[in-house]
Protein backbone atom coordinates (compact mmCIF):
# COMPACT_ATOMS: atom_id res chain seq x y z
CA UNK A 1 0.00 0.00 0.00
CA UNK A 2 2.57 2.56 1.10
CA UNK A 3 5.01 1.34 -1.56
CA UNK A 4 2.72 2.76 -4.23
CA UNK A 5 2.67 6.16 -2.56
CA UNK A 6 6.41 6.11 -2.08
CA UNK A 7 6.82 5.43 -5.80
CA UNK A 8 4.31 8.18 -6.64
CA UNK A 9 6.29 10.56 -4.45
CA UNK A 10 9.53 9.66 -6.16
CA UNK A 11 7.93 10.09 -9.57
CA UNK A 12 6.59 13.48 -8.54
CA UNK A 13 10.17 14.53 -7.95
CA UNK A 14 11.28 13.40 -11.43
CA UNK A 15 10.39 10.97 -14.20
CA UNK A 16 12.25 7.71 -13.65
CA UNK A 17 12.86 4.21 -14.93
CA UNK A 18 11.85 1.23 -12.84
CA UNK A 19 15.45 0.51 -11.94
CA UNK A 20 15.95 4.10 -10.82
CA UNK A 21 12.83 3.93 -8.72
CA UNK A 22 14.03 0.84 -6.92
CA UNK A 23 17.41 2.42 -6.20
CA UNK A 24 15.88 5.64 -4.92
CA UNK A 25 13.31 3.79 -2.82
CA UNK A 26 15.94 1.55 -1.25
CA UNK A 27 18.20 4.48 -0.49
CA UNK A 28 15.44 6.47 1.19
CA UNK A 29 13.06 3.96 2.72
CA UNK A 30 14.37 0.48 2.21
CA UNK A 31 17.27 0.30 4.63
CA UNK A 32 15.84 -2.76 6.35
CA UNK A 33 13.62 -4.01 3.51
CA UNK A 34 14.77 -3.27 -0.02
CA UNK A 35 12.16 -3.60 -2.78
CA UNK A 36 12.23 -6.57 -5.11
CA UNK A 37 12.17 -5.75 -8.83
CA UNK A 38 9.04 -7.82 -9.29
CA UNK A 39 7.31 -5.71 -6.69
CA UNK A 40 8.41 -2.49 -8.39
CA UNK A 41 7.03 -3.51 -11.76
CA UNK A 42 3.83 -4.97 -10.33
CA UNK A 43 3.20 -1.73 -8.45
CA UNK A 44 4.00 0.38 -11.50
CA UNK A 45 1.59 -1.66 -13.62
CA UNK A 46 -1.13 -1.19 -11.02
CA UNK A 47 -0.49 2.57 -10.78
CA UNK A 48 -0.59 2.83 -14.55
CA UNK A 49 -3.89 0.89 -14.71
CA UNK A 50 -5.33 3.29 -12.13
CA UNK A 51 -4.25 6.27 -14.25
CA UNK A 52 -1.94 7.62 -11.55
CA UNK A 53 1.20 7.33 -13.65
CA UNK A 54 1.91 7.07 -17.37
CA UNK A 55 4.75 6.16 -19.62
CA UNK A 56 6.66 9.30 -20.51
CA UNK A 57 8.95 7.72 -23.01
CA UNK A 58 10.34 4.48 -24.36
CA UNK A 59 13.98 4.01 -25.10
CA UNK A 60 15.44 1.69 -27.65
CA UNK A 61 16.11 -1.81 -26.35
CA UNK A 62 14.05 -4.45 -24.71
CA UNK A 63 12.64 -5.10 -21.25
CA UNK A 64 10.58 -3.09 -18.78
CA UNK A 65 13.58 -1.03 -17.82
CA UNK A 66 13.31 0.94 -21.04
CA UNK A 67 10.12 2.64 -19.94
CA UNK A 68 10.35 6.02 -18.30
CA UNK A 69 7.40 6.73 -16.01
CA UNK A 70 5.87 10.02 -14.97
CA UNK A 71 3.12 10.93 -12.50
CA UNK A 72 -0.25 12.13 -13.85
CA UNK A 73 -2.32 14.99 -12.33
CA UNK A 74 -4.59 12.28 -10.85
CA UNK A 75 -1.50 10.73 -9.30
CA UNK A 76 -0.52 14.04 -7.70
CA UNK A 77 -4.04 14.46 -6.32
CA UNK A 78 -4.03 10.96 -4.88
CA UNK A 79 -0.60 11.47 -3.32
CA UNK A 80 -1.71 14.76 -1.79
CA UNK A 81 -4.79 13.15 -0.32
CA UNK A 82 -2.73 10.35 1.23
CA UNK A 83 -0.17 12.78 2.65
CA UNK A 84 -2.76 15.05 4.22
CA UNK A 85 -4.88 12.32 5.79
CA UNK A 86 -3.72 11.33 9.26
CA UNK A 87 -3.26 7.63 9.91
CA UNK A 88 -5.17 5.80 12.61
CA UNK A 89 -2.78 4.83 15.36
CA UNK A 90 -1.80 1.17 15.08
CA UNK A 91 1.26 -0.90 15.83
CA UNK A 92 4.08 -0.62 13.28
CA UNK A 93 2.84 2.71 11.99
CA UNK A 94 6.31 4.26 12.16
CA UNK A 95 7.34 3.36 8.62
CA UNK A 96 4.24 5.04 7.19
CA UNK A 97 4.71 8.16 9.29
CA UNK A 98 8.38 8.30 8.37
CA UNK A 99 7.57 7.91 4.70
CA UNK A 100 5.03 10.71 4.81
CA UNK A 101 7.51 13.06 6.48
CA UNK A 102 10.22 12.34 3.93
CA UNK A 103 7.88 12.61 0.95
CA UNK A 104 6.38 15.86 2.25
CA UNK A 105 9.84 17.38 2.77
CA UNK A 106 11.28 16.25 -0.53
CA UNK A 107 8.34 17.80 -2.39
CA UNK A 108 8.43 21.07 -0.43
CA UNK A 109 5.08 20.37 1.26
CA UNK A 110 4.39 21.29 4.85
CA UNK A 111 5.69 18.33 6.87
CA UNK A 112 5.03 20.14 10.14
CA UNK A 113 1.34 20.49 9.26
CA UNK A 114 1.21 16.79 8.54
CA UNK A 115 2.77 16.02 11.92
CA UNK A 116 0.33 18.41 13.65
CA UNK A 117 -2.65 16.70 12.04
CA UNK A 118 -1.25 13.32 12.94
CA UNK A 119 -0.63 14.40 16.53
CA UNK A 120 -4.26 15.55 16.78
CA UNK A 121 -5.52 12.21 15.52
CA UNK A 122 -3.36 10.33 18.01
CA UNK A 123 -4.43 12.55 20.90
CA UNK A 124 -8.10 12.22 19.98
CA UNK A 125 -7.81 8.43 20.07
CA UNK A 126 -5.94 8.65 23.38
CA UNK A 127 -8.76 10.71 24.82
CA UNK A 128 -11.35 8.17 23.68
CA UNK A 129 -9.35 5.26 25.08
CA UNK A 130 -8.72 7.08 28.38
CA UNK A 131 -12.43 7.77 28.79
CA UNK A 132 -13.41 4.21 27.87
CA UNK A 133 -10.90 2.49 30.14
CA UNK A 134 -12.22 4.28 33.21
CA UNK A 135 -15.47 2.33 33.16
CA UNK A 136 -14.00 -0.88 31.76
CA UNK A 137 -13.18 -4.13 33.57
CA UNK A 138 -9.48 -4.60 34.27
CA UNK A 139 -8.94 -6.87 31.25
CA UNK A 140 -10.31 -4.30 28.84
CA UNK A 141 -8.65 -1.45 30.63
CA UNK A 142 -5.27 -3.23 30.35
CA UNK A 143 -5.85 -3.73 26.64
CA UNK A 144 -6.58 -0.03 26.32
CA UNK A 145 -3.38 0.67 28.29
CA UNK A 146 -1.43 -1.40 25.77
CA UNK A 147 -2.76 0.77 22.95
CA UNK A 148 -2.20 3.95 24.96
CA UNK A 149 1.47 3.16 25.52
CA UNK A 150 1.98 2.47 21.82
CA UNK A 151 0.25 5.69 20.85
CA UNK A 152 2.43 7.50 23.37
CA UNK A 153 5.52 6.07 21.72
CA UNK A 154 4.29 7.29 18.31
CA UNK A 155 3.65 10.73 19.80
CA UNK A 156 7.13 10.90 21.22
CA UNK A 157 8.48 10.13 17.80
CA UNK A 158 6.20 12.74 16.20
CA UNK A 159 7.46 15.44 18.61
CA UNK A 160 11.03 14.29 18.19
CA UNK A 161 10.74 14.39 14.39
CA UNK A 162 8.94 17.75 14.43
CA UNK A 163 11.95 19.25 16.18
CA UNK A 164 14.31 18.01 13.48
CA UNK A 165 12.50 18.78 10.25
CA UNK A 166 14.93 21.44 9.06
CA UNK A 167 17.95 19.21 9.43
CA UNK A 168 16.13 16.32 7.82
CA UNK A 169 15.02 18.50 4.91
CA UNK A 170 18.63 19.59 4.34
CA UNK A 171 19.79 15.97 4.46
CA UNK A 172 17.14 14.85 1.94
CA UNK A 173 18.06 17.59 -0.52
CA UNK A 174 21.65 16.29 -0.65
CA UNK B 1 -22.82 32.39 26.04
CA UNK B 2 -21.29 33.47 29.33
CA UNK B 3 -17.78 34.92 29.18
CA UNK B 4 -14.90 32.59 30.06
CA UNK B 5 -13.97 32.30 33.71
CA UNK B 6 -10.36 33.16 33.04
CA UNK B 7 -8.76 34.77 30.02
CA UNK B 8 -5.15 35.64 29.39
CA UNK B 9 -4.37 37.72 26.29
CA UNK B 10 -1.19 39.03 24.68
CA UNK B 11 0.93 37.89 27.61
CA UNK B 12 4.61 38.73 27.46
CA UNK B 13 7.23 37.91 30.04
CA UNK B 14 11.00 38.00 29.88
CA UNK B 15 13.58 36.85 32.37
CA UNK B 16 16.47 39.23 31.82
CA UNK B 17 17.10 39.32 28.08
CA UNK B 18 15.35 35.99 27.50
CA UNK B 19 11.71 36.18 26.41
CA UNK B 20 9.66 33.29 27.83
CA UNK B 21 6.26 34.50 26.62
CA UNK B 22 5.79 36.45 23.41
CA UNK B 23 2.11 37.26 23.31
CA UNK B 24 0.49 34.07 24.63
CA UNK B 25 -3.18 33.77 25.54
CA UNK B 26 -5.93 31.32 26.39
CA UNK B 27 -9.38 31.10 27.94
CA UNK B 28 -10.99 28.57 30.21
CA UNK B 29 -14.62 27.97 31.20
CA UNK B 30 -15.99 26.86 34.55
CA UNK B 31 -15.70 23.09 34.93
CA UNK B 32 -13.41 22.75 31.93
CA UNK B 33 -10.18 20.75 32.03
CA UNK B 34 -7.61 22.32 29.73
CA UNK B 35 -4.25 20.71 28.97
CA UNK B 36 -1.35 22.98 28.04
CA UNK B 37 1.36 21.02 26.28
CA UNK B 38 4.66 21.95 24.74
CA UNK B 39 8.35 21.09 24.76
CA UNK B 40 10.56 22.08 27.69
CA UNK B 41 11.46 25.71 27.54
CA UNK B 42 8.41 26.57 25.43
CA UNK B 43 7.02 28.89 28.10
CA UNK B 44 4.12 26.75 29.29
CA UNK B 45 4.96 26.99 32.99
CA UNK B 46 5.57 30.74 32.73
CA UNK B 47 2.14 31.05 31.10
CA UNK B 48 0.56 29.15 33.98
CA UNK B 49 2.37 31.31 36.53
CA UNK B 50 1.18 34.51 34.82
CA UNK B 51 -2.42 33.28 34.62
CA UNK B 52 -2.37 32.27 38.27
CA UNK B 53 -0.96 35.55 39.53
CA UNK B 54 2.31 34.00 40.69
CA UNK B 55 4.22 36.11 38.15
CA UNK B 56 3.30 39.54 36.84
CA UNK B 57 3.41 39.67 33.03
CA UNK B 58 5.45 42.45 31.36
CA UNK B 59 2.54 43.07 28.97
CA UNK B 60 -0.91 41.71 28.22
CA UNK B 61 -3.79 41.08 30.57
CA UNK B 62 -5.34 38.38 32.73
CA UNK B 63 -9.06 38.63 33.42
CA UNK B 64 -10.68 36.47 36.07
CA UNK B 65 -14.43 36.73 36.59
CA UNK B 66 -14.55 39.94 34.57
CA UNK B 67 -11.80 41.61 36.56
CA UNK B 68 -8.19 42.36 35.62
CA UNK B 69 -5.96 40.56 38.04
CA UNK B 70 -2.53 41.15 36.47
CA UNK B 71 -2.34 44.64 37.96
CA UNK B 72 -3.30 43.74 41.49
CA UNK B 73 -0.78 44.33 44.23
CA UNK B 74 1.08 41.49 45.90
CA UNK B 75 -1.28 41.24 48.85
CA UNK B 76 -4.40 41.12 46.69
CA UNK B 77 -2.91 38.58 44.33
CA UNK B 78 -1.82 36.46 47.23
CA UNK B 79 -5.36 36.58 48.65
CA UNK B 80 -6.81 35.64 45.28
CA UNK B 81 -4.45 32.67 45.04
CA UNK B 82 -5.51 31.54 48.50
CA UNK B 83 -9.25 31.96 48.03
CA UNK B 84 -10.06 31.41 44.36
CA UNK B 85 -7.24 29.22 43.06
CA UNK B 86 -5.78 25.85 43.97
CA UNK B 87 -2.34 24.58 42.98
CA UNK B 88 -0.75 21.22 42.34
CA UNK B 89 2.94 21.11 41.51
CA UNK B 90 5.29 18.29 40.69
CA UNK B 91 7.30 18.36 43.91
CA UNK B 92 7.56 19.68 47.36
CA UNK B 93 4.14 20.79 48.38
CA UNK B 94 3.49 18.68 51.43
CA UNK B 95 4.93 20.16 54.62
CA UNK B 96 7.17 17.29 55.77
CA UNK B 97 6.72 17.98 59.50
CA UNK B 98 2.91 17.92 59.38
CA UNK B 99 0.80 14.75 59.29
CA UNK B 100 -1.29 14.06 56.18
CA UNK B 101 -4.53 15.31 57.73
CA UNK B 102 -3.03 18.65 58.67
CA UNK B 103 -1.44 19.02 55.24
CA UNK B 104 -4.85 18.58 53.65
CA UNK B 105 -6.50 20.98 56.10
CA UNK B 106 -3.85 23.68 55.63
CA UNK B 107 -5.81 25.95 53.25
CA UNK B 108 -8.79 25.93 55.63
CA UNK B 109 -6.55 26.74 58.60
CA UNK B 110 -4.90 29.57 56.64
CA UNK B 111 -8.35 30.88 55.80
CA UNK B 112 -9.02 31.15 59.53
CA UNK B 113 -11.24 28.12 60.04
CA UNK B 114 -11.26 26.58 63.50
CA UNK B 115 -8.85 23.71 63.80
CA UNK B 116 -11.42 21.12 64.83
CA UNK B 117 -13.74 21.90 61.89
CA UNK B 118 -10.86 22.04 59.39
CA UNK B 119 -9.49 18.68 60.54
CA UNK B 120 -12.97 17.12 60.38
CA UNK B 121 -13.39 18.32 56.78
CA UNK B 122 -9.94 16.99 55.90
CA UNK B 123 -10.78 13.62 57.46
CA UNK B 124 -13.83 13.32 55.20
CA UNK B 125 -11.50 13.54 52.20
CA UNK B 126 -9.35 10.55 53.18
CA UNK B 127 -11.55 7.73 51.79
CA UNK B 128 -11.97 9.57 48.50
CA UNK B 129 -8.19 9.82 48.24
CA UNK B 130 -7.72 6.13 49.01
CA UNK B 131 -5.84 7.21 52.16
CA UNK B 132 -8.15 5.80 54.81
CA UNK B 133 -6.32 5.32 58.09
CA UNK B 134 -3.23 7.23 56.92
CA UNK B 135 -4.23 10.66 58.27
CA UNK B 136 -1.64 10.66 61.03
CA UNK B 137 1.27 9.56 58.82
CA UNK B 138 3.93 12.03 57.76
CA UNK B 139 4.33 12.73 54.03
CA UNK B 140 7.74 11.01 54.06
CA UNK B 141 5.99 7.76 54.98
CA UNK B 142 3.74 7.84 51.89
CA UNK B 143 4.40 6.84 48.28
CA UNK B 144 4.85 9.51 45.62
CA UNK B 145 1.36 8.88 44.27
CA UNK B 146 -0.20 9.15 47.74
CA UNK B 147 1.58 12.45 48.36
CA UNK B 148 0.28 13.82 45.05
CA UNK B 149 -3.27 12.80 46.02
CA UNK B 150 -2.78 14.77 49.22
CA UNK B 151 -1.68 17.70 47.06
CA UNK B 152 -4.83 17.38 44.93
CA UNK B 153 -7.02 17.36 48.03
CA UNK B 154 -5.25 20.40 49.38
CA UNK B 155 -5.74 22.23 46.09
CA UNK B 156 -9.48 21.53 46.14
CA UNK B 157 -10.49 21.53 49.80
CA UNK B 158 -11.15 25.26 50.13
CA UNK B 159 -13.54 25.24 47.16
CA UNK B 160 -11.45 27.11 44.55
CA UNK B 161 -12.89 28.18 41.19
CA UNK B 162 -9.76 27.15 39.30
CA UNK B 163 -6.94 24.70 39.86
CA UNK B 164 -3.53 25.18 38.24
CA UNK B 165 -1.53 21.98 37.95
CA UNK B 166 2.06 22.08 36.72
CA UNK B 167 3.30 18.61 35.71
CA UNK B 168 1.23 17.09 38.52
CA UNK B 169 2.25 13.54 37.61
CA UNK B 170 5.79 14.30 36.49
CA UNK B 171 7.50 12.12 39.05
CA UNK B 172 4.99 9.25 39.14
CA UNK B 173 4.66 5.86 37.47
CA UNK B 174 1.71 5.44 35.11
CA UNK B 175 -0.66 3.73 37.57
CA UNK B 176 -0.11 6.40 40.24
CA UNK B 177 -0.40 9.10 37.55
CA UNK B 178 -3.76 7.73 36.42
CA UNK B 179 -5.04 7.76 40.01
CA UNK B 180 -3.98 11.38 40.49
CA UNK B 181 -5.54 12.53 37.22
CA UNK B 182 -8.77 10.61 37.81
CA UNK B 183 -9.10 12.19 41.24
CA UNK B 184 -8.39 15.70 40.01
CA UNK B 185 -10.64 15.49 36.96
CA UNK B 186 -13.56 13.78 38.71
CA UNK B 187 -13.73 16.31 41.53
CA UNK B 188 -13.18 19.28 39.21
CA UNK B 189 -16.03 18.19 36.93
CA UNK B 190 -18.37 17.42 39.81
CA UNK B 191 -17.75 20.78 41.47
CA UNK B 192 -17.46 22.80 38.22
CA UNK B 193 -13.89 23.80 38.99
CA UNK B 194 -11.77 24.80 35.98
CA UNK B 195 -8.41 23.03 35.68
CA UNK B 196 -5.37 24.21 33.74
CA UNK B 197 -2.91 21.35 33.62
CA UNK B 198 0.54 21.92 32.20
CA UNK B 199 2.09 18.68 31.04
CA UNK B 200 4.44 17.26 28.46
CA UNK B 201 2.77 13.86 28.76
CA UNK B 202 0.09 12.99 26.21
CA UNK B 203 -1.30 10.41 28.60
CA UNK B 204 -2.08 13.17 31.11
CA UNK B 205 -3.43 15.52 28.44
CA UNK B 206 -5.81 12.75 27.37
CA UNK B 207 -7.85 13.47 30.52
CA UNK B 208 -8.54 17.03 29.38
CA UNK B 209 -11.53 18.35 27.46
CA UNK B 210 -9.30 20.54 25.35
CA UNK B 211 -5.62 20.88 24.57
CA UNK B 212 -3.35 23.75 23.57
CA UNK B 213 0.28 23.68 22.57
CA UNK B 214 2.78 26.35 23.56
CA UNK B 215 5.76 26.86 21.28
CA UNK B 216 8.40 29.58 21.57
CA UNK B 217 6.26 31.60 23.97
CA UNK B 218 3.11 31.51 21.82
CA UNK B 219 0.01 29.37 21.96
CA UNK B 220 0.58 27.56 18.67
CA UNK B 221 -1.77 28.24 15.81
CA UNK B 222 -2.54 25.07 13.96
CA UNK B 223 -0.77 24.82 10.64
CA UNK B 224 -3.08 23.77 7.83
CA UNK B 225 -2.66 20.65 5.76
CA UNK B 226 -1.07 20.19 3.29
Amino acid sequence: MTVSYALLGLLEEADRHGYDLKQSYDRRFGASRPLRFGQVYRTLAQLQRDGLIEIAGLEAGAGPDRKRYSITPEGVTDLERWLSEPEDPQPHLQTVLFQKVVLALQSGRNAEAFLDTQRDRHLAVMRELTAARRTAALQDSLLADYQLFHIEADLRWIDHAAGRLETLAAEIQL
Amino acid sequence: MSPPMLTGAGLRKSFGPVPALRGAGLSIEAGEVLAVMGPSGSGKSTLLHCLAGILTPDAGEVIFDGQRIDRLGDAQRSRLRRTAFGFVFQFGQAVPELPVLENIALPLLLAGQRRRAAMATAARWLPRLGLDGLGQRLPGELSGGQVQRVAVARALIAGPRLVFADEPTGSLDSVAADQVMELLVDIARAERVGVVVVTHEARVAAYADRRLTVRDGHVAQRATVP
